[in-house]
């Protein structure tokens, strides 16, 4: 049973409100049964600081992630780890994490690739939480585990490779790192290779919205008219257009497709995880250097 | 690549870690993040002595200091936003801090991955701490020569 909608008027404005709930709601709903909160977090111990009571931990890099095809969980390891966590099909899942929940959508990201019916953001995270002083708690969750069924995950609606993008250039695409990154003026610092690439710059017509501009100071959403000021206005996206968006490894930009699918009601929105440091390493493949698109 | 043996110090911390099951991993890195000594005072207002470490995902800080009996001091400082860091940092300070500078500088540069935790944080912030450590290895080094 999925629990009932946060009907906060703040979200209402949203194309899909369905899929935020705000600090008071989750207060309100911690211990229904039918809900489950996974925290994920930039940092992998942040969680073991203390996180909301119940809460279970979600980590990208060391559960959501097959390290050695560079991909995602298949379904088989999608269905372990949900039933691992005590999530089951029909749980209403509620992510939050660090960061403006930069990882937070992007495990939502990936449970919507399996098509997860019902999963939502917590508006403001792990910030606003600790900000309204809510309890924090270092005690592990009791969870039973669920069954949940294998999924084939979907990689045809949301998700871009490569081969994709080179056919969409020329065609709407958000390139959300930091000016820095988008110039190419960054790569990394002498003698200190980290998760780099051999060019720096962006991809051709890409235009620059640093991801974070979604976020508001107490990293809430910005208000749909906000949202649509930036995206709409200064980069002139269309609703009906296919747009494509990337960062660095595709974890910034899947917290702007959740803003352009779900907050503005962007339908054709996909994420290219492969991002720059695919993009940017590949054979033959054009890039842009400096400010302009 | 660095080549020498392990100080006393860190082997120990290396066992504590290997020798447990990985859950309980964590929950060591935790105990050495909770532990990071804060900055002394003369530290604490000039963050502009202090290098800046870009390779972590958090912000962090650090200052190496040699002193005439040859002797290394580290100081570290990282938000408690940032509990990996810190204890990345803690695990540096608990092993390295006091020992005398060639000692420090035999570290062999790929103990970061002799701690069990590649699974578990992964090898994309473990890169942090060897960072960490080049940088600490590097300021002793100018430093003497200076």
């Amino acid at each position: 049973m999925a629990l009932p909608y946060d009907s906060a008027a703040k979200f209402q404005d949203y194309a899909h409100p369905e899929v935020l709930v705000s600090t008071d709601w989750l207060a309100e709903h911690l211990d229904d049964p039918g809900l489950v909160v996974a925290e994920s977090d930039e940092d992998v111990l942040l969680y073991e600081t203390g996180h909301i009571p119940g809460a279970v931990k979600l980590d990208w890099h060391t559960e959501l992630n097959e390290p050695d095809t560079r991909d995602y969980v298949d379904g088989q390891g999608f269905a372990r780890l949900m039933s691992e966590k005590g999530i089951s099909r029909d749980t209403t899942l509620v992510l939050y994490g660090d960061r403006n929940n930069w990882w937070a959508a992007y495990a939502l990201w990936v449970a919507t690739l399996f098509g997860h019916p019902d999963v939502r953001l917590l508006d403001g995270g792990r910030a606003k939480w600790i900000a309204e002083d809510r309890p924090l708690t270092r005690d592990a969750p009791e969870r039973v585990p669920a069954g949940y069924p294998v999924i084939d995950r979907d990689d045809t609606r949301i998700r871009a490779f490569r081969s994709q993008v080179e056919q969409h250039l020329g065609r709407p695409m958000i390139d959300v790192r930091s000016p820095g990154e988008y110039s190419g003026e960054l790569l990394h610092m002498p003698d200190y290779p980290q998760e780099g690439a051999v060019r720096g710059g962006h991809i051709p017509g890409a235009r620059s919205v640093p991801w974070a501009r979604a976020a508001a100071e107490d990293g809430t959403f910005r208000e749909r008219k906000e949202l649509e000021g930036i995206y709409a206005g200064e980069a002139g996206l269309q609703p009906g257009d296919d747009i494509v968006v990337y960062c660095r490894i595709g974890e910034r930009s899947s917290h702007t497709w959740f803003v352009l699918q779900h907050l503005l009601g962007y339908p054709h929105v996909r994420n290219y995880d492969g991002s720059w440091t695919e993009w940017g390493n590949s054979v033959r493949v054009p890039i842009k250097r400096g400010e302009t698109p | 690549m660095t080549t020498g043996t392990l100080n006393p110090r860190l082997a120990e911390i290396v066992d504590d870690f290997t020798s447990m099951p990985g859950k309980e991993r964590l929950q060591l890195l935790l105990e050495f993040s909770d532990d990071l000594p804060a900055l002394p005072e003369r530290y604490a207002d000039r963050r502009d002595l202090l290098e800046q470490v870009p390779e972590c995902q958090s912000p962090l800080f650090l200052a190496v200091e040699v002193d005439d009996g040859d002797v290394v001091h580290l100081f570290f400082d990282a938000p408690p936003e940032a509990p990996t860091t810190r204890g990345f940092a803690s695990i540096l300070q608990a092993g390295l801090d006091g020992l005398g500078a060639d000692e420090v500088l035999a570290t062999p540069d790929e103990f970061t991955g002799q701690l069990g935790l590649n699974d578990l944080v992964s090898p994309l912030r473990l890169r942090g701490m060897a960072a960490m450590l080049s940088r600490i290895k590097r300021q002793i080094r100018s430093q003497r020569a200076g």
